[in-house]
């Protein structure tokens, strides 16, 4: 099959582009994007926890820079939207590219410890008011720009178009990443790194790799979020939201290829349905995280491809 | 004005005794780290907000029940010890036999609810906690003033340090918790109940963070987000350090606040991030920590 799909993971994945396309004339099409962007960033947070097994608590630096160049390029530079989203995108990966390279040296919780220490440091320049990132107050009213130059986005459904083809870009590109030759030794590197590096592999390299994907992906996630609510502040650099893509991928699936789309869009319904309990959202993600851990391992996604005896 | 290395010796000094306030806090949280997981194997996130459960604790001895400093001392840190031991035994004993990721996710969670929960019931700002009379007022020691308060942290944490390093290096219970990190099974094999050990070595680490938590009850504003931002950077020191050693936890941690501190008088706009740069060349230089074994 084309990308490396299963016959269920097709069905899937045609079922899925059926209900994005639908989505809009029936839902909000705000919160639909949002939970594709979140879909996007999760879907690079699951490249490392799932299929490398690496947990990274800095993922939030990506998608926050991501939104902040994208931001910038559009409002100040009058770049075209999707030169935005691009240097948004590559500006995360290059963050990624040194982030990486530190933090592969060490494994497990030092990797998450150190992922979580580097993305303190995106968080502390953002902070700081360089007329850049506009500091406390964000990038606001972003304008949304004209695809290429010329295709105005001003719209809400004009925009979802948008969102939707990188979402699916993006969905395909990471599943024949996994499905490659290159995944599988990724994947091997996860079950056993000792053998892996026995065997001849650059384990390091891999790693890096990966790291850097799930950076870039990250930055564009971001970047079109910023689009999508027009802001890009210090929520999006901050700890909350790395720590937040981690709970969409573990409430999702982790490993799974439809986990992280299922995960952000119940994160992102929580918040969108509990926003009048302000204080108490926090407290039920961390219930959450505490069930999934405990009796849930699998995930959404997880559960049901155990319970059809299939790989979802 | 004396001036030392170019700068006026009360600046320096000043900032050198918040350098060593800040590395008390930073040694004696990654070491309640470094013991729980030695012997538990997890990470605990949560550490940040059962400090700042003891800085509550503190407070509402005093506004509820008035009871006052002093007792506190004795009081939070058992109490967040006690609370640790439940949270031990009924949610994250169940992560031992799991992957290592899953014990710190867990706690991850035990963080926000914490944090969350705190939140609701005093809002973001949170409230403010008074020294007690006998340590309120400043000393002239010539070269700078000390305000008494923090010099008593400073010599309280020097304390409770080297108490735990004793404990663990040189005394029998140590040699049992040592010897539970290195083989559970032996021990287990000599009657010793493990499980047991386990589980007050959590309550214990939980505790030294509750003792943390009041002693900076008084120092800062004790508010719902003050663990998580010093935890933020203990996480750095311990990868620093490396868990390997006892004394390393410690040496590192101080080390570090001083280092903090003198980047605050030379370079100020680099002092919140000095120690994210020193943790980027350590690892680039000794990927394992400096007092760590590779691993």
């Amino acid at each position: 099959m084309m990308f490396g799909f299963t016959r269920a993971q097709a069905i899937g994945f045609v079922v899925m582009a059926a209900i994005l396309a639908v989505a809009p004339f029936v839902a909000y099409p705000i919160f639909v994007m949002q939970v594709m962007c979140f879909a996007l960033f999760a879907m690079g947070a699951n490249l490392l926890m799932g299929y490398t097994g690496l947990l990274s608590l800095g993922q939030a630096a990506f998608f926050g820079m991501g939104g902040y160049v994208a931001g910038y390029m559009i409002q100040t530079m009058h770049a075209s939207t999707e030169v935005g989203l691009i240097l948004g995108g590559l500006t995360a990966a290059a963050i990624g590219v040194v982030f990486g390279w530190l933090a592969i040296r060490r494994q497990t919780i030092y990797f998450a410890m150190i992922t979580l220490a580097l993305a303190q440091l995106v968080y502390f320049f953002a902070v700081q008011d360089t007329g850049f990132t506009g500091g406390e107050n964000g990038i606001q009213n972003i304008p949304r720009g004209n695809l290429f130059g010329s295709f105005s986005l001003h719209n809400d459904l004009q925009l979802y178009w948008l969102v939707f083809a990188v979402f699916i870009a993006g969905f395909l590109f990471v599943h024949r990443v996994i499905h490659s030759p290159f995944g599988q030794v990724v994947k091997a590197i996860r079950e056993n790194e000792s053998r892996a590096i026995s065997l001849g592999y650059k384990v390091e390299q891999y790693k890096w790799v990966i790291f850097v994907l799930a950076a870039a992906l990250g930055g564009i996630a971001g970047g079109l979020n910023a689009l999508v609510v027009r802001i890009a502040t210090l929520t999006d650099v901050g700890n909350a939201t790395s720590g937040l893509v981690v709970l969409m991928v573990l409430v999702g699936g982790i490993g799974t290829v439809f986990g992280p789309l299922v995960g952000a869009a119940i994160v992102v319904a929580m918040q969108y349905y509990l926003a009048s309990f302000s204080d108490w959202v926090t407290v039920i993600q961390g219930v959450i995280f505490i069930a999934c851990v405990l009796a849930f391992r699998r995930g959404v996604a997880g559960e049901v491809a155990s319970w059809l005896k299939l790989s979802l | 004005m004396l001036m030392i290395l170019g700068k006026p010796a009360p600046l320096l000094f000043g900032q050198l005794l918040l350098g060593i306030i800040n590395g008390s806090f930073y040694a004696m949280l990654s070491l309640g780290l470094a013991i729980i997981f030695g012997l538990l194997n997890v990470i605990n996130f949560a550490h940040g907000a059962l400090f700042m459960v003891g800085a509550f604790v503190t407070w509402g001895l005093l506004h509820y029940l008035g009871i006052g400093y002093w007792p506190a001392m004795v009081l939070a840190p058992v109490m967040v010890g006690a609370f640790g031991l439940g949270l031990e035994r009924t949610l994250i004993r169940f992560t031992y036999k799991l992957d290592i990721l899953y014990g710190l996710l867990l706690t991850f969670g035990l963080a926000l609810v914490l944090q969350g929960l705190f939140t609701n019931a005093y809002g973001s700002s949170g409230v403010s906690y008074s020294a007690p009379d006998l340590l309120s007022g400043t000393l002239n020691l010539g070269f700078m003033y000390l305000p008494v308060y923090r010099g008593f942290v400073v010599a309280a944490a020097i304390i409770i340090c080297v108490a735990v390093w004793f404990v663990i290096e040189k005394t029998s219970l140590g040699a049992l918790l040592r010897a539970s990190t290195e083989n559970p099974a032996l021990v287990q094999a000599f009657g010793v109940n493990v499980p047991r050990v386990i589980a007050l070595t959590f309550a214990a680490g939980v505790a030294l963070a509750g003792l943390a938590g009041v002693l900076a009850a008084p120092l800062y504003s004790v508010n719902p987000g003050m663990g998580t931002d010093l935890i933020n950077t203990v996480f750095a020191v311990v990868v620093i350090g490396g868990m390997g050693s006892i004394g390393g936890a410690i040496l590192t941690g101080f080390g570090l606040g001083i280092i903090q501190g003198f980047t605050e008088v030379y370079y100020p706009a680099a002092s919140s991030v000095v120690v994210f740069a020193v943790m980027a060349v350590v690892l680039l230089a000794r990927p394992a920590g400096l007092f760590g074994r590779a691993a």
